[in-house]
């Protein structure tokens, strides 16, 4: 444990309070980041579905205005993910921030890259929306196929980052060996929790199309292909069928995760989470069995099976991160805690110290010193050469220094002194007179 | 600073990269969203009243623009801001949140609403068919325009709080912020900016979509003719709001600049802001009279290509108008309680006294020797000085010797170190050096190696940390300090 401690960087905290109560930040931050991951899913399946079905729409145009569709959903969907992720990274940034911003700057490329990569990927998915109907027959339709695939790549890939960045926030004991981004994909279990995100995305979009396609209103004139029942059926197979998959996937997250932050408590929250999503998947697959009269008729009960779902693996999340950074938040605590107390005790010797009330000359002179030596010309003109020409006239250096002017072309412009005060620049003033014809005296 | 340093070279340290994304987000989001919203809407809402269908559409087609303009590049760069900062100064943002926490968590409401309305604007426009419904989506635009420009009021008072040193650390009250001097000035500029280069946006579009037609209809120019007539009168109302505001603003500023800080900050090149400030205003707003005068007259003489000159002079007088906080900010981020190197004002002494590299975390070593004085003195760069200059990139350090010492001589490291011991009261906008002596001496070593042999510095992103184990218990000397 200590071996292990002694490469963990215990860094000191900001001395701010936060701003409302810790409970309610974690609170904000499981809903929130629940809400906003909700629209990534929509956003990120439906991006990958659509390309899929357009394909399959090559052969009959049925699966094409399907795919369409679905493509109408996903530029409303993208622009709520954007919008519900910025409340979770207050929320996150508050409560770690000294985990979270580090991950970031170890990252760093690839988190600056998230802008440019996200808008990139919007355009295109606006132009794959926009030209649906103008670029519909050979080459053009590859090239529509092609502005699908690369706006779904893109939605594959920006997600690793915030993995990357979410996991390697919780193992501080690691990030010395991180060199960059895709050093930090190597550490802890990236991969297994981006297989389980994805699995979750096509979920949930399954889910979502299945009630948005399949609900009563729906506009069907674009979709004579297709019944309102064999929809509702199509999409909750998928749905069934992935969430199905999420109990090899779900395991594989859990069983490789770091040990730190592992504690009966999570195993509690997630195995209940799991149970109620056997019950869930019982209830999605008996649904499936019934005939298209009443297929849909337990969507609400499905979807409110779901969110318990997600919310108890969301709390299990959080109870995995909060025990797998634990120790280090309390070291930060102590270190911040010792490092304020010494700053204390000292502010408080050094106010108690008796001031001084007037620097000295050559104190003062440390001002000018930088840029003005005896004897050699070093940023401004050396001693000698000002003794020179304010010889008694030391109000003449006081003027100058308030508001120098520009004399010599090859020097650069002399910075105005005057916040040193009219007082001390006549004292400098005097002492520089005196040193530049000791100088020159030599 | 306690994190990682992300750093980039060649960008002056990644600023240059803060400043590029929130420029971009702020030429959007003026023009695009707080000023062409209002004027889309009314358009409208003109349409419906006096039956004009290909006013409508016009409207509507513009908006389409807007709309995929401000969902992506302007969201995404709004974002940015955040993301970047948090890099490249997460102690700034990270208190700041922690200060100004509600302020943010309003402005992310607001922002919410504003996303919501401006799809349901968009996305329902075409099924507004009746009058009832038509009324209603006016409703929208209408909702639409205020919340734009409340995420606007409200991200201004947070910028504007940040500047205002003093009163927060006394009273920590949001409320201060609006009662800044230079807030309502700000607003009202950056209120009537937005109007007049919406203006000038829509008045540019417009000529896309009203291309004449062979057939010899003339349509489509009555459609142009009523656009830049109607354009051109927002564009000299919303003026006049400029020019008032911004002379205004350019005379509180010297005002504030005085009174917030200790010492008088009026520098050269603070002078020099101020002059050019006030002929870019004036030049900026001749050119908008120009070419609003000419749209309204009969002679229908203004050309697509000469609308670009009063919005490029729009453009480089906001960027004018943007560094006034700059100046006002430096050298701290958060006004009269951090420097913008992350170090706070009260413990100034402390590490002065201490060394800086024994309470930091991130660095080689905690004790300046002969033998690690290099390594020491990149620590201390990093540190005290790479918020602000690079090593070898823009706005280096080498390059800011070279103007003092020359090119052509050996630098004098006993004139440089007591240069840097000074810096903040040669140069006001920097901060204090926040080391002791040995770390001021390994810096200016640094900085002599750096010059015979230049090397780019990596950062935390690239090289990943290094750092040295803190010695147990409170007590921290040298003697007890264990090796790595
Ligand atoms: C950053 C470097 C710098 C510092 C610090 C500095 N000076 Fe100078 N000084 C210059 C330069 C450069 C010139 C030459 C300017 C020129 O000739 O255009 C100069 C010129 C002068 C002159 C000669 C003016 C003349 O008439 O030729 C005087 C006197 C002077 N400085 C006084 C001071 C005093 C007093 C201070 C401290 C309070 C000071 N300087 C601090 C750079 C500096
Ligand atoms: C708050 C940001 C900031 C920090 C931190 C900062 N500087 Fe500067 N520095 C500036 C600015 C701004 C200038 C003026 C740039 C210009 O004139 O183009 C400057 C100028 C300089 C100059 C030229 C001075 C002159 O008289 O021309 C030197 C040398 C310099 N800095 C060194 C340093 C060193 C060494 C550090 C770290 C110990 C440092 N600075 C930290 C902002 C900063």
């Amino acid at each position: 444990m200590n071996a292990l401690l002694a490469a963990t960087p215990v860094p000191r905290d900001l001395p701010l309070p936060l701003p409302v109560p810790e409970w309610l930040l974690v609170f904000c931050l499981v809903v929130f980041f629940l809400v906003h991951i909700l629209f990534v899913n929509l956003m990120v399946g439906g991006s990958v579905l659509v390309v899929v079905l357009e394909w399959l729409g090559l052969k009959n145009k049925r699966w094409d205005a399907l795919a369409h569709e679905i493509a109408q959903t996903i530029t409303v969907n993208k622009s709520l993910a954007v919008v519900m992720g910025i409340g979770p990274l207050l929320c996150i940034n508050l409560l770690y921030t000294m985990q979270w911003y580090s991950a970031n700057a170890l990252t760093g490329h690839a988190w600056l890259l998230i802008v440019p990569l996200v808008i990139t990927a919007f355009l295109l998915t606006y132009l794959h929306k926009y030209t649906w109907d103008s670029w519909t027959t050979g080459g053009r339709k590859t090239l529509h196929q092609l502005t699908g695939i690369a706006a779904a790549l893109l939605f594959l890939f920006i997600p690793l980052i915030f993995l990357a960045n979410v996991n390697l926030m919780l193992i501080p004991s690691e990030w010395e060996k991180v060199k960059g981004f895709f050093s930090a994909l190597s550490i802890g279990n990236v991969l297994p929790r981006y297989l389980h995100f994805m699995a979750a995305s096509l979920a949930m979009t399954g889910l979502f199309l299945a009630g948005w396609l399949g609900r009563q209103g729906s506009d069907f004139s674009h979709l004579d292909g297709f019944t309102r029942p064999e929809l509702r059926r199509f999409f909750y197979t998928i749905c069934a069928r992935v969430t199905l998959a999420q109990f090899v996937l779900g395991p594989l997250l859990l069983f490789t995760l770091p040990s730190a932050g592992i504690t009966t408590q999570v195993y509690v929250i997630i195995f209940s989470g799991a149970s109620l999503g056997l019950l869930t998947l019982w209830v999605l697959f008996g649904e499936l069995k019934r005939p298209d009269a009443t297929i849909g008729s337990r969507y609400w009960l499905i979807v409110l099976l779901f969110s318990l779902v997600v919310l108890g693996m969301g709390s299990g999340r959080h109870v995995y991160r909060e025990a797998a950074l634990a120790a280090h938040k309390t070291q930060i605590k102590e270190r911040t805690e010792r490092y304020y107390t010494a700053l204390a005790e000292f502010n408080k010797a050094h106010a108690a110290m008796p001031q001084v009330a007037e620097q000295s000359p050559e104190q003062l002179f440390m001002n000018c010193a930088a840029c003005h030596a005896p004897n050699v010309k070093l940023v401004g003109p050396p001693l000698t050469e000002i003794a020179q020409i304010y010889a008694g006239n030391p109000d003449g250096i006081v003027a100058w220094a308030k508001a120098p002017g520009k004399k010599r072309p090859e020097l650069p412009q002399m910075p105005p002194m005057i916040h040193l005060g009219e007082a001390n620049l006549r004292k400098i003033a005097e002492l520089m007179l005196i040193k530049g014809a000791a100088a020159a005296a030599k | 600073m306690d994190f990682p340093s992300f750093y980039m070279d060649h960008l002056a340290g990644g600023r240059l990269i803060i400043g590029l994304i929130a420029s971009l987000h702020v030429l959007i989001n003026h023009p695009l969203a707080v000023g062409a919203y209002p004027l889309l809407t009314w358009m409208e809402w003109w349409a419906h009243k006096n039956n004009r269908p290909d006013i409508d559409r016009l409207a509507y087609r513009i908006t389409f623009i807007v709309f995929i303009v401000t969902t992506t590049v302007g969201a995404l760069t709004g974002v940015g801001i955040w993301l970047s900062t948090s890099l490249f100064a997460p102690f700034a943002i990270g208190s700041l949140l922690r200060v100004f926490f509600w302020g943010w968590f309003a402005e992310w409401l607001v922002f919410i609403s504003e996303v919501v309305l401006i799809m349901w604007w968009f996305l329902t426009w075409k099924k507004a068919d009746t009058p009832e419904k038509k009324k209603k989506h006016i409703r929208i635009g209408v909702a639409l325009s205020i919340m734009s420009w409340l995420t606007m009021a409200l991200i201004v008072a947070v910028l504007g709080f940040m500047m205002k040193p003093g009163v927060w650390n006394q009273t920590r009250a949001f409320i201060d912020a609006m009662t800044n001097p230079l807030y309502a000035p700000q607003l009202g500029f950056r209120t009537f900016f937005a109007l007049m280069t919406a203006a000038v946006f829509i008045w540019f579009t417009a000529f896309f979509f009203t291309k004449k037609s062979s057939s010899g209809d003339d349509r489509p120019w009555r459609l142009r003719r009523w656009i830049v007539y109607r354009m051109s009168h927002v564009v000299l109302i919303s003026m006049l709001g400029v020019f008032l505001f911004g002379t205004w603003y350019w005379n509180c500023v010297p005002e504030t600049m005085k009174a917030n800080s200790s010492v008088a900050l009026l520098t050269q090149e603070f002078m020099s802001w101020h002059g050019q400030f006030q002929s870019l205003l004036g030049w900026t707003v001749a050119t908008f009279v120009v070419i609003a005068l000419g749209g309204l007259s009969d002679i229908f003489t203004v050309p697509r290509w000469a609308l670009l000159i009063p919005s490029v002079m729009g453009i480089w007088m906001l960027g004018h108008f943007e560094r006034a906080r700059e100046f006002m900010r430096k050298p701290w981020v958060i006004g009269e309680y951090m420097y913008s190197n992350g170090v706070h004002k009260d413990e100034l002494a402390y590490l002065q006294s201490e060394g800086i590299l024994k309470h930091a975390t991130y660095v080689k070593h905690r004790e300046v020797t002969e033998a690690n004085k290099l390594e020491c003195g990149q620590d201390v760069f990093m540190l005290a000085c790479s918020r602000c200059h690079s090593t070898t990139g823009l706005n280096s350090v080498l390059d800011k010797f070279t103007a003092m010492y020359g090119a052509d001589k050996p630098w004098d490291s006993v004139g440089m170190t007591l240069f840097i011991k000074g810096m903040h009261q040669t140069r006001t906008f920097m901060p204090p050096f926040p080391g002791n002596d040995r770390e001021a001496e390994a810096l200016v070593a640094y900085i002599q190696q750096l010059r015979a042999k230049p090397q780019t510095l990596h950062g935390a992103q690239t090289e990943g940390i290094s750092f040295s184990p803190l010695p147990k218990g409170p007590a921290m000397t040298a003697e007890t300090q264990p090796q790595r």
